[in-house]
């Protein structure tokens, strides 16, 4: 049932693209033949691997950076009031600091690196880490807090087997939220001042108006983003709440 | 002004308060214990028995040292390995059974586990995950894992409320085996005179709150060998204490 639909939705969508397509021609929105044959050639001559993986690299590199940083800090502030009261107005000038101004002042302040551009999308991703950790870290249970001290766990036991389970389904929120939003992120840095990627390849599809091109390199980052949801988010998901009582 | 946790060096469980109070949502404070000493040998099995909100269950987190605002000494004796069971099993839900047992006491030996699952009917429900054990089973676990430290102080907050009566009583019996095998200084928090009678080698009864002694009945008789009627005679000495309190 759920698979059939599935297809049905996808099929539909693309008959929309296809009548769409026509009514408002070519040039301005090629139909799916169009898109798959620009892809095949890209593919054919490498570029669209390269560009895919420098991509998906930096994705990966910010996206963890935000991740380890946003759950220590974020745990740190809704464990211990002091940490709370000292970063939460530096937490919400960055979250309130729009991220074209962090990108800009990135590469004015770093240059124009792999480095600044992925400082730049893990300070866009950090506070919103941030701020669900913290959530999660308020909600850890107290009881659970007292048998751990009763029982004289070591803080590394407590971390890995006390506080992390409870922040899992933060952590997996934030993941899934903080991905999406990173790849975004990471095309506009792309754009502003990589030479390569998908971001890079978007930009220069559209001073020539080939928007052939842009629905290409958009559609298969979109996939790749997909696989990663499908086969790693996913099933860590599942992982994560495996002692969950299911409906029989 | 609280002096806590000083190695006491007899082995003994001492406990000296003077007072205990919160301060009170609605301003001033909330006096919950009195004066109040407590004194337990080495191995001694003690009940403590009380109106409901005398003040049991903040004593017991003064020993476990969970509370620190209090003026009085605690002193636990030296080394002390600590094995709680709370009112509710606290038992961590992500872990199967045998994890949450482990996690709790990293050094217990494979066949001490296997013995202490067999002795509580928990073998067949290792693999299991505390949601999907009856409240029955999971106190079970939590007694598995208070035992499975082999502490040297272990303090029971009302373990068997709200079971039913016969449940209750058969892991009764498991806790009076459990305490016969390793002698362990133990302190249980209970509603009912009869349990404490039924388990322990002397009485605590606490007045209500603020809490002090109203009464320290000990018993001779070794628990197995206790009559019907003997259990009827000390059960009325107490509650004539508890009415006099």
């Amino acid at each position: 049932m759920k698979p059939a639909l599935h297809l049905g939705s996808i099929m539909l969508l693309l008959l929309t693209w296809i009548v769409a397509s026509h009514l408002i021609g070519e040039r301005l929105l090629p139909d799916p033949k169009a898109v798959a044959l620009a892809l095949l050639d890209e593919a054919r001559s490498g570029a669209l691997t390269f560009n895919l993986s420098v991509t998906l690299l930096r994705v990966l590199a910010s996206f963890a950076i935000a991740m380890v940083l946003g759950t220590v800090i974020g745990l740190l502030m809704g464990r211990y009031p002091i940490f709370d009261w000292l970063a939460d107005p530096w937490l919400i000038v960055l979250l309130n600091l729009p991220a074209l101004v962090i990108i800009v002042l990135a590469y004015i302040w770093a240059g124009l690196t792999d480095t600044a551009a992925i400082a730049a999308v893990a300070l866009n991703k950090l506070p919103i880490a941030i701020v669900t950790v913290r959530e999660g870290a308020r909600a850890l249970d107290p009881t659970l807090d007292e048998m751990a001290t009763v029982f004289r766990m070591s803080g590394r036991a407590r971390l890995l087997y006390v506080i992390l389970p409870q922040l899992a389904p933060y952590l997996v929120a934030t993941a899934r939220a903080g991905l999406s939003l990173v790849w975004k992120i990471v095309l506009i840095v792309e754009l502003l001042g990589r030479p390569n990627g998908v971001g890079f390849q978007i930009g220069a599809a559209f001073q020539l108006f080939d928007v052939t091109r842009i629905l290409a390199y958009a559609l298969a980052f979109t996939v790749v983003m997909l696989a990663i949801e499908a086969f790693l988010v996913q099933p860590l998901e599942r992982n994560v709440s495996r002692w969950r009582l299911r409906p029989a | 002004m609280k002096e806590t946790y000083p190695a006491g060096a007899s082995g003994r469980l001492e406990i000296h308060i003077k007072q205990k109070s919160y301060r009170a949502a609605t301003g001033g404070r909330l006096h919950v214990l009195g004066e109040l000493s407590i004194s337990l040998a080495k191995g001694e099995v003690a009940a403590l028995v009380g109106p409901s909100g005398c003040g049991k269950t903040t004593l017991l987190r003064i020993i476990m040292g969970l509370d620190r605002d209090f003026e009085g000494v605690v002193s636990l004796p030296a080394d002390c390995r600590l094995g709680v069971v709370f009112q509710e099993p606290r038992l961590l839900p992500w872990w199967t059974v045998e994890d949450n047992v482990r996690l709790a006491a990293p050094g217990a030996s494979p066949a001490a586990l296997n013995a202490l699952f067999a002795t509580l009917g928990l073998t067949e429900h290792r693999h299991h995950y505390p949601g999907e054990l009856s409240l029955g089973l999971a106190r079970r676990v939590a007694l598995a894992r208070a035992f499975a430290l082999e502490p040297d102080l272990l303090i029971l907050d009302e373990p068997f409320v709200s079971l039913d009566a016969d449940l209750a009583e058969r892991l009764r019996a498991e806790l009076i085996e459990l305490v016969s095998r390793r002698p362990v200084t133990t302190l249980l928090v209970t509603h009912s005179i009869d349990e404490a009678i039924g388990l322990a080698d002397r009485v605590f009864l606490l007045s209500t709150s603020p809490a002090h002694l109203a009464a320290d009945v000990p018993i001779e008789r070794p628990r197995t060998s206790r009559s019907a009627d003997e259990i009827a005679v000390i059960g009325n000495k107490i509650r004539s204490a508890a009415n006099s309190a």
